[in-house]
C-alpha cells in the first residue's frame, strides 16, 4: 500500500521522519534484528555442533591412542633342553605335550640371569619378575618352540608383551597410589620395572598388533587386537554387497521403469519406506528366528550377519537407487525409445549408465551404516570372545564364527580390566577410519561422475 | 561392473549357505558374564595348547545360556552353558522336553560377591540386616509391616554416615542377584526377625514370607543394573553416594576406583572366600550336553581341561584371575572323565 502511493509520487523527496532507503525506519529496524539475530542462533546451533564433535573427537583420540603402542619386554630366553624335551629326539608329538604352563620356568630363569648379567638389585622373586610380562609370553615361546624344534638348547632373543599392568604404569594409567589394593602388581615390580627401562630392556612403541591381531581372554588385555573381527566386518560387508546390491538394483529398476503405477505397487512403495525406518534390533530378531532356528545356518558366523544387515541395507539401496533413476530426464529414455531401442534397452544402456554414481553412492552410504550396526549381531551370536580364530579361506570367513568391529569394541567396553577400556576406543578410531573412508569416496563418486540436468 | 558377475556371486553364497551346517569344528559356550572371563581364559589357553580350535564364548547371563542350551540337541545349539548358580528343575524340565536329557554338571570353583563403593566415600561395614532393612519392599516397624520407610543408612544403622540409600544390585536375569537375595537378603530378614512377622501376616506360608523379604524396593533406592558390572562401575563414578554389587574378580581389577565393604567382620579375599569366613559367595557351573560329546570335537577334552589342576587349581590362571579354587576339585575332575550325568547315569 505505501508503496503504491510512494511509487505515484515520485518527485517527493525524502523528508526527515519519512521513510528513506538511506536511513532505517523502525520497522526495518525490527525485521533487520530478527535477520541478525536468526543468523545469531544459526551460528550458535553451528558452534554448538562443532563443540560437541570437537569434544567427541578430542576425547576418542586422547583415550584411543594409547591402544596402539604397547609396552615391550626383550630378553634372551634359553630353551632349557631337559623341560621341553626330554627324551631329545625333537619329535613333535613329545614337544607338543609339554604345555604352556611348561614353559613358564623358562621365562623365570630368563629373568634370574637378566637380574644377575645387569647387575639389577631387586628382591623380587623370580616368579614376581617373570609377572611383569604378559600371561601370553609362554604361549609365544611355545609356538617358536614347535615351529622351530632345531632352535631347543639353544638361547633365543624374545620380545614379549609386558602385563596390562605394567603398560598402563608406562601409559601413566596406574601409579603407585592407585595399585595400593591391586594384588596383581606390587610397588617392588614397578621399581624393577623402572631399572629395566633405565636398561632398554623394556620400551613404550607402536604395536601393529592391535591392528593385526585377534582377541584375547580377560587375563591378557595386552595382547587383544582388532585384526580378526575386520575379518569379520570384511566378509559380513561382502554378503551384503554381493546380495544388496543386486537385489535392491533390480527392485527399483522395476518398480521405476517397467511396473503398472496401482495400488499394489504404491503398498510396496510405502513399505519399502517404512522398512528403512524399522529399528536394526529388529532384523536381529528374525535373522535368529529365520536364518538359526529355522535355516540352521551356523550361530555366530559372518555369513548370517551378512544376510541380517543386507536385510537392513535393502530399503536404504532401494531408496536411493530409485531417487538417482528418477533424476535421469525422461528425455533420455524417449530419445532411446525414439530411435527402436526396447525398453529393456533404454535402461540398461542409457539410464542405468547416468544413474550409476547416484547408486554406488547410496550403497556405499548403506554399507557404511551397516558397518558400524551393533545391536542386530547381538541376538545372533557375534558378542562374547569370539574372533580368536583368523579365518583361512573364504569359506571358513563365511561360516567360522567371528565377531565385527562394533560388537568387538562393545565387548571390550565390557570387560573388567581397564586396559580393555582403552582397547575400546582405539577400536572406535579404527572404525571411525573405516566409516570415513567410505563415505569420503562416496562423496568423490558422486562429485566426479554425478551429471545435474 | 556386470550384472552376470553380481549374480553368480549371490548364487556363489546362496550356495555356499546351502551347504553349511555340515560340520561345526569348535566348541560353543554361552551364559553368564560372571563366569565369561574364566571361560575365556580356558578357551585361549585350550586353543594354545591343542589341536582343536579355539572354543566361542558368548556371554548373556545364567538364565539366557540355559534357555539356549535347553533349545534341543544338534550342530545348532550350544554345547555347553555357564551359570552362576545351579540349574533348576525347571530348567531341566525345559531340556528334557526338549531332548536335552543327559546333562553333566561341572562346577569350576567359587566366587564371591562384593559391596564396593566409591574409593573417596565413606567406608562401611555391612551384616546383612543392614541390606535387609535398607533395600527390602516392607519392613516391620514396632510389630507393624510397613513400607521401607528408610532414606538414610543412618536410619538404617546408626554407626553408619549419614549418607542416602543408593544400591546398584544386579537384574533379575544375573545368577548374582539370586545368591543376593538368598544369602544377604534373606539372611538379613531372618536375622532381624522379620521372616516370622511376614511368616505369621502370610498365614504361616514359609515361601510367601520369603517372598515378601526379598522384594526389593521400587522407589529408586534400589536400581537393578541388567548389564555388566561396567555399568554398575559406571553408574558409582557417577553418583558417588552409590553402593554396588561386584563379582570379586572385578573388584580386584578396579581396587583404584572402588573400596570394599567388610560383611559381617570379615573381608572378602580369595582366602577368606576359600576358608568360609566370608558369607556371601556362591559355586559356578558350566553344564555339558552329553549328546554333543564325541559329535563336536574337543568338547570332552575341553571339559577336562577347565578343570584340570593347572587351570583350575590354586595357583591356575582362574585364581589368579579371582577364582576361588574348588577344594573338591578331584572329584569334579573324575566326574568330568566319567561323564557322569545329572541324576545319574542313565
Amino acid at each position: 500500500m505505501t508503496d503504491a502511493t510512494s511509487s505515484s509520487m515520485p518527485a517527493v523527496t525524502p523528508v526527515p521522519g519519512k521513510s528513506s532507503l538511506m536511513t532505517q525506519d523502525a520497522r526495518t529496524r525490527k525485521r533487520n534484528a530478527a535477520e541478525a539475530r536468526f543468523k545469531a542462533y544459526g551460528i550458535v546451533a553451528i558452534a554448538a555442533g562443532m563443540l560437541m564433535l570437537l569434544i567427541l573427537v578430542f576425547n576418542i583420540i586422547s583415550r584411543g591412542t594409547g591402544a596402539f603402542q604397547q609396552t615391550f619386554v626383550t630378553m634372551e630366553v634359553e630353551l632349557l633342553e631337559e623341560k621341553l624335551d626330554k627324551n631329545g629326539n625333537r619329535d613333535p608329538a613329545d614337544l607338543a605335550k609339554v604345555s604352556t604352563f611348561g614353559y613358564a620356568p623358562l621365562l623365570r630363569t630368563a629373568f634370574e640371569a637378566k637380574v644377575a648379567e645387569r647387575g639389577i638389585a631387586t628382591e623380587l622373586e623370580p616368579k614376581a619378575m617373570a609377572g611383569i610380562l604378559s600371561a601370553g609370553a609362554a604361549a609365544q615361546l611355545r609356538d617358536f618352540v614347535l615351529a622351530d624344534p632345531e632352535r631347543i638348547g639353544t638361547t633365543v632373543e624374545f620380545e614379549f608383551l609386558a602385563s596390562s599392568r605394567v603398560d598402563g604404569y608406562l601409559k601413566d594409567r596406574v601409579s603407585r597410589d592407585s595399585i595400593a589394593n591391586d594384588k596383581n602388581i606390587s610397588a617392588e615390580q614397578l621399581d624393577f620395572v623402572d631399572q629395566l627401562i633405565e636398561l632398554g630392556v623394556v620400551e613404550k612403541r607402536f604395536n601393529l598388533a592391535f591392528i593385526t591381531g585377534a582377541d584375547s581372554s580377560d587375563a591378557r588385555p595386552e595382547a587383544a587386537g582388532m585384526g580378526v573381527s575386520m575379518m569379520g566386518s570384511l566378509f559380513m560387508m561382502l554378503v551384503v554387497l554381493a546380495l544388496a546390491l543386486p537385489i535392491g538394483v533390480a527392485a527399483s529398476i522395476y518398480l521405476e521403469e517397467f511396473a503398472p503405477k496401482n495400488w499394489l505397487t504404491d503398498i510396496i512403495e510405502v513399505n519399502i519406506s517404512n522398512l528403512a525406518a524399522v529399528p536394526s534390533i529388529v532384523f536381529g530378531i528374525l535373522g535368529l528366528a529365520v536364518f538359526i532356528n529355522y535355516m540352521h545356518l551356523p550361530t555366530s558366523a559372518p555369513l548370517v550377519g551378512g544376510l541380517v544387515l543386507t536385510l537392513m541395507t535393502l530399503p536404504t539401496i532401494i531408496i536411493s537407487t530409485r531417487a538417482s533413476l528418477k533424476a535421469v530426464p525422461p528425455s533420455i529414455r524417449d530419445a532411446a525409445l525414439g530411435v527402436g531401442a526396447s525398453k529393456m534397452q533404454s535402461v540398461f544402456h542409457h539410464v542405468l549408465p547416468l544413474a550409476a554414481p547416484g547408486i554406488l553412492t547410496g550403497t556405499i552410504i548403506g554399507l557404511a551404516q551397516a558397518l558400524g550396526e551393533t545391536a542386530p549381531l547381538l541376538l545372533i551370536g557375534m558378542v562374547g570372545f569370539i574372533a580368536s580364530n583368523p579365518p583361512d579361506s573364504i569359506a571358513s570367513g563365511l561360516l567360522d564364527p567371528n565377531s565385527a568391529m562394533p560388537a568387538q569394541i562393545y565387548e571390550w567396553a565390557k570387560r573388567a580390566d581397564p586396559a580393555f577400556y582403552e582397547r575400546a576406543w582405539g577400536g572406535i578410531i579404527i572404525l571411525l577410519l573405516f566409516l570415513i573412508t567410505m563415505n569420503t569416496i562416496a562423496v568423490i563418486l558422486r562429485r566426479r561422475f554425478e551429471r545435474r540436468w | 561392473m556386470s550384472f552376470a558377475k553380481l549374480t553368480t556371486s549371490a548364487l556363489a553364497v546362496a550356495a555356499m549357505s546351502a551347504t553349511t551346517a555340515a560340520a561345526r569344528d569348535q566348541v560353543q559356550v554361552a551364559g553368564s558374564s560372571t563366569v565369561l572371563p574364566y571361560a575365556s581364559i580356558v578357551a585361549e589357553a585350550f586353543g594354545e595348547n591343542f589341536e582343536f580350535p579355539t572354543p566361542v564364548v558368548e556371554s548373556g547371563g545364567s538364565s539366557a545360556g540355559l534357555k539356549r542350551f535347553c533349545e534341543g540337541v544338534g550342530e545348532n545349539t550350544i554345547d555347553i552353558a555357564n551359570a552362576s548358580r545351579a540349574i533348576k528343575d525347571s530348567e531341566v524340565a525345559v531340556c528334557a522336553e526338549n531332548g536335552v536329557t543327559d546333562i553333566i554338571e561341572v562346577r569350576i570353583g567359587y566366587d564371591g560377591i562384593v559391596f564396593a563403593s566409591d574409593i573417596n566415600g565413606n567406608s562401611f561395614e555391612f551384616t546383612p540386616t543392614d541390606w535387609y532393612k535398607a533395600l527390602s519392599d516392607q519392613v516391620v516397624v514396632d510389630g507393624e509391616i510397613v513400607a521401607n520407610p528408610y532414606t538414610m543408612w543412618n536410619e538404617v544403622n546408626p554407626d553408619f554416615p549419614a549418607q542416602p540409600i543408593q544400591a546398584f544390585v544386579p537384574g533379575t536375569k544375573h545368577g548374582t542377584r539370586e545368591v543376593f537375595e538368598d544369602k544377604v537378603i534373606l539372611a538379613g530378614c531372618e536375622a532381624t526377625g522379620d521372616f516370622d512377622a511376614f511368616k505369621a501376616a502370610n498365614g504361616d506360608d514359609e515361601k510367601a514370607a520369603e517372598k515378601a523379604c526379598i522384594g526389593l524396593r521400587t522407589d529408586g533406592k534400589s536400581v537393578d543394573i541388567d548389564g555388566d558390572y561396567t555399568e554398575t562401575l559406571a553408574r558409582i563414578e557417577s553418583n558417588k553416594d552409590g553402593i554396588g554389587v561386584f563379582g570379586l574378580a572385578f573388584y580386584e581389577n578396579n581396587t583404584n576406583k572402588l573400596q570394599v565393604a567388610t560383611m559381617s567382620g570379615v573381608t572378602p579375599s580369595t582366602e577368606s572366600i576359600a576358608t568360609g569366613e566370608y558369607p556371601v559367595s556362591r559355586p559356578l557351573f558350566f553344564y555339558v550336553k552329553k549328546a554333543h560329546i564325541g559329535v563336536i570335537p574337543g568338547l570332552k577334552e575341553f571339559a577336562e581341561f577347565f578343570v584340570a589342576d593347572e587351570i583350575a587349581g590354586p595357583d591356575g590362571p582362574l585364581a589368579e584371575y579371582g577364582l576361588v579354587a574348588d577344594p573338591k576339585l578331584e572329584e569334579t575332575q573324575s566326574a568330568v572323565a566319567d561323564e557322569a550325568v545329572l541324576g545319574g547315569n542313565t
